[in-house]
């Protein structure tokens, strides 16, 4: 009695086990076969990818198979100009973020001053604002700023930050959120570890930068994280500030590269290079990605 | 800190910034002036980015929508009071258009996000082999940039393209082909579809993190009660996810809200402004056309909506905690 309990058990179990296989399996296809498409088209010629459309060799390797279409990236557009822009544009946004958004938060929770809640609590109040509201208007605003150029050795005053990296970089450097959570995490470090740092005569720039920052390490992968991704993706806003081709972003780039022509071997070779480093980026750290995602609606 | 209590951050950071100086007070009276000095220097960078950046286009949003200010224009801008308000709501027909895409944007794929981000979740909280297998899949979209997927379904939206020859084939060839983009009753359905595609994955996470915060004993408690899947999920998994909820709810609809890129590269808001938004329209007459006094009256209709979706949070939250 007790054994055929037990094997009815199983079955019942095992048959629970293939029912929720099978919409995870549907759905990993749904969220799978885009991107496939794009990796196997951006080795095909157009011909054969508006042949294959109908049949399972749409996401299969097989026919004329080769590398012509990322020749054909380069050849057309400055794609490895692009990618430098977007690089370095991307690298400065996080570097820069970690040091600036890591010692606000540094102060916020660790050392104690006039205004210190009011500061917080102000910016605080700024997560509210999604960027699609000022874009416009501070597109208005950077065009009256005033800036130093470099003409022909000598450095000029001019007005106006439009067509240059700096209007990439320097207006997403700081950032309320990133704020908040060093602040959040920073404050969970005992304050005695200061007091007796202090003792021994450390200033507080060594605190942060010796003993705070070496014991932070996943809030700073995680702030990294977040701002990555906007920064790598960003679309709107260079899209309104650049129109040099010199200083266009990967996006931007593309966006204009699909507009020109649609040969769609070369579009899916752009979009392949373009998502193939942070695909892997996001492989090799997805513990990380995915617990930063969390950290971003999970607090208190 | 494993708790999702806080919706929004501001809730959260009473709760967790205490003073972290409680020094003895020869300590403080030491070093009190230098850190002090040195608090400023560390704080001043990012809050004067933020001013510049932040609080200064803000303001400039609200100044500007009463002027008729242009992008490139030798005349300083003019007060032109609520010129632009009225000009959006009475001759701007593109405009209002804009709102009721936006908000048909919103009410589809608000629900429908949460709903199918939250079923997932489950999925993969299952204790079975391969779930993070499955997440990780799951993920993949919103790594990915929003403009590459826009193209790759540009492509797949066509007359000739894969979702026509799908349902071509589930239907046994009884399907016409229809050019999902150009034709004003499919063109928005079809991105919303991609929408949600896209960023279902995130959602997911969050809801994930939710349901591991649900502690397995008052599962085990259910079960001893004899209840059974879906009443567990009624009095326990529900409840609990209460707060993780409205948090979701909140960000899918502030970011459905912003929607652009998906319209800027796959339809440009057509055809016949089926598929115009606020925030297209808000770049489109703000910047394109450079009436940026009439743009950034678009973007400050559009902010008053997230404000008024945040003050329902906020109300919904203190409600219960």
């Amino acid at each position: 009695m007790a054994g055929k309990k037990s094997l009815d058990m199983r079955a019942a179990k095992r048959r629970r086990t293939i029912l929720l296989y099978i919409p995870m399996t549907l759905l990993a296809i749904t969220f799978m076969f885009p991107l496939i498409f794009m990796f196997v088209s951006s080795l095909k010629p157009d011909a054969q990818i508006l042949a294959d459309v109908d049949s399972i060799n749409a996401f299969l390797p097989v026919g004329d198979i080769s590398f012509a279409n990322y020749g054909g990236v380069f050849e057309r557009v400055p794609f490895a100009r692009f990618l430098f822009n977007s690089v370095f544009v991307t690298v400065l946004i996080v570097g820069l973020g970690l040091l600036v958004n890591s010692m606000a938060g540094f102060a916020l929770s660790r050392m104690e001053w006039s205004g210190r809640k009011l500061v917080l609590s102000l910016i605080i109040a700024t997560l509210i604002v999604p960027f699609e509201t000022i874009a416009v208007p501070m597109v208005y605003w950077v065009s009256k700023l005033p800036t130093l150029v470099w003409e022909n050795g000598i450095l000029k005053y001019d007005i106006g930050w439009l067509n240059s990296y700096e209007v990439m970089i320097v207006p997403f450097i700081a950032n309320a959120f990133s704020i908040f959570l060093f602040t959040q995490n920073f404050s969970t470090i005992p304050p005695s570890i200061d007091e007796a740092a202090r003792i021994d005569g450390a200033g507080w720039f060594t605190i942060y930068a010796r003993i705070i920052v070496p014991l932070s390490g996943p809030v700073f992968a995680t702030v990294a994280i977040l701002t990555f991704l906007p920064a790598w993706n960003a679309y709107l806003w260079p899209l309104m500030v650049v129109q040099q081709e010199s200083l266009r972003p990967v996006m931007v780039g593309m966006q204009y590269f699909f507009q020109l022509n649609t040969a769609w071997g070369e579009v899916m070779a752009y979009t392949s290079l373009i998502t193939l480093p942070v695909l892997i980026m996001f492989l090799v750290f997805q513990r990380a990605f995915v617990s930063s995602i969390a950290a971003s609606g999970v607090k208190g | 800190m494993t708790t999702p209590r806080a919706v929004e951050p501001a809730v959260g950071v009473t709760a967790t910034t205490s003073p972290a100086t409680t020094k003895p007070s020869f300590l403080r009276r030491r070093g009190g002036r230098h850190g002090k000095s040195a608090a400023y220097a560390m704080v001043a960078p990012a809050t004067i980015l933020l001013f510049l950046f932040l609080v200064v286009p803000v303001l400039l949003a609200v100044g500007l929508s009463f002027t008729n200010a242009r992008l490139i224009s030798p005349n300083p801008p003019r007060f032109v009071g609520l010129d632009n308000f009225i000009r959006a709501f009475t001759a701007d027909p593109t405009f209002v258009r804009s709102l009721i895409n936006t908000f048909l944007f919103a009410v589809v794929v608000v629900p429908v996000q949460a709903g199918l981000g939250l079923l997932m979740a489950i999925l993969v909280n299952q204790k079975l082999r391969g779930t993070t297998f499955f997440r990780i899949v799951y993920f993949i979209p919103v790594v990915t940039s929003i403009v590459v997927v826009s193209i790759l379904w540009r492509f797949m939206y066509q007359p000739d393209g894969m979702v026509n020859s799908f349902i071509d084939t589930i239907t046994f060839g009884a399907w016409e082909s229809i050019a999902w983009l150009n034709n004003p009753s499919t063109a928005l359905p079809a991105i919303i579809v991609m929408s949600i595609w896209q960023a279902v994955g995130f959602h997911m996470i969050i809801w994930l993190s939710g349901l591991q915060t649900i502690p397995e004993e008052l599962y085990e408690a259910a079960r001893m009660d004899g209840a059974d899947a879906w009443q567990q999920f009624k009095s326990v998994t529900w409840p609990g996810l209460r707060p993780t909820m409205i948090f979701i709810l909140v960000t899918i609809t502030i970011a459905a809200l912003g929607l652009f890129v998906q319209i800027d590269v796959m339809t440009q808001g057509g055809p016949v402004d089926s598929t115009t938004t606020l925030v297209y329209h808000a770049v489109r007459r703000g910047y394109r056309e450079q009436q940026t006094g009439y743009g950034a009256a678009i973007s400050l209709i559009f902010f008053i909506l997230v404000l008024l979706v945040a003050t329902i949070q906020r109300y919904l939250t203190r409600d219960k905690d």
